[in-house]
């Protein structure tokens, strides 16, 4: 009986896993989880960088944090290898690193941590509201677990959001995937073109 | 089996061993400029016959090294300290890499460069401590099971 009840959950879970079809997570919904949504943070520069200033212009996003040590410079250095490669083809789209940590992560450390990235990429914070409207636009989760001693970490959606120039969501990318995939993918999304995945 | 064993410890230059304890390839990834953390990893072997755990460690460039893992479901990236350290089975290999069980150096007090090395102590329950060095790449070591391959480590 158990076991029966264990199938029948094992099968819903792959059944929502495909009527999602890859959306961006967290939400645990059967349905499309809107991306594009509005948002208006501050870059790493001093720039506010908003739908607006975005209009026209593909786009990527993800999501992070400067005390992780393994997903979120992995991305922007993997990034960085993957925009030298493109030259100036990576000039046809903004890459936007979102702080989910806008506390630790001020515009004087991002600034720093920035230098060591392709300079393409801009790194954006915003107040508290202003981070929470920044995921909901994405339908990305962030949540701040606390640990010991005062500290914190930052459980968040990993994942790169491609997005086209009319703010309509052209796909995600992830790290591990193949780099010819991945270099297929921006190549894609300079042309303003969906992804397919 | 014995030739496999052979092969892969003199394929293993960058090694260190206290007691059962064999630590192969330590290494940590470059890191952005003003990182407050650091990810390294390496290999460990217990050759004992009883379980031992790598429950953290020290050294001159940070402040502190804990054990963390990482975990990524549905899309979501999450870490959590592991303050019991990881076990190490007797007569097995656990292999800390990008996307799991790792090292965390807490505040380094210098950025990694590529090609640099920094010397640790690592603390074992059984073992003691091992004392060590981190050799820094920008790419990381091949995943894959053997744990033989060096890609980007040049000894």
């Amino acid at each position: 009986m158990v076991w029966a009840a264990i199938v029948v959950l094992g099968m819903f879970v792959i059944v929502s896993t495909q009527l999602s079809g890859g959306s961006p997570t967290g939400e645990t919904s059967s349905g499309t989880a809107k991306v594009g949504g509005p948002f208006s943070l501050v870059s790493h520069t001093g720039e506010r960088v908003d739908n607006q200033a975005l209009a026209g212009r593909p786009y990527l996003v993800f999501f992070g944090f400067t005390y992780c040590p393994d997903i979120c410079p992995t991305t922007l250095f993997e990034l960085t290898d993957l925009m030298t490669e493109l030259g100036p083809v990576a000039d046809g789209f903004e890459v936007l690193f979102i702080t989910v940590d806008p506390e630790r992560d001020t515009q004087e450390a991002l600034a720093s941590y920035m230098t060591s990235f392709d300079s393409r990429i801009l790194a954006l914070r915003g107040t508290a509201a202003e981070t929470d409207s920044a995921l909901k636009a994405f339908s990305a989760y962030a949540k701040k677990v606390p640990l010991e001693a005062g500290e914190y970490t930052m459980d968040h959606t990993a994942g790169v959001f491609l997005m086209k120039s009319d703010g309509s969501f052209g796909g995600m990318m992830d790290m591990h995937e193949p780099r010819e995939t991945r270099l297929e993918k921006l190549r894609r999304i300079a042309r303003d073109q969906v992804t397919g995945s | 089996m014995l030739a496999a064993m052979l092969l892969s410890t003199s394929a293993f230059a960058h090694q260190f061993s206290q007691g059962d304890i064999k630590i192969g390839h330590p290494w940590s990834r470059v890191t952005p400029s003003a990182a407050p953390v650091a990810g390294a990893y390496l290999t460990v072997t217990n050759s004992g016959s009883q379980p031992d755990r790598l429950t953290g460690g020290s050294t001159p460039i940070a402040d502190r090294i804990e054990v963390h893992q990482m975990t990524m479901d549905d899309g979501i990236a999450r870490m959590r300290p592991l303050p019991d350290g990881v076990e190490i089975a007797a007569g097995a290999s656990v292999e800390l890499a990008p996307g799991g069980i790792h090292l965390m150096l807490i505040k380094p007090n210098q950025q990694l460069i590529e090609g640099s090395s920094f010397k640790a102590t690592l603390e074992f329950a059984r073992a003691g401590t091992v004392e060590i060095e981190f050799v820094v790449q920008r790419n990381p070591t091949v995943e894959t099971g053997s744990g033989n391959e060096h890609g980007g480590h040049t000894p």
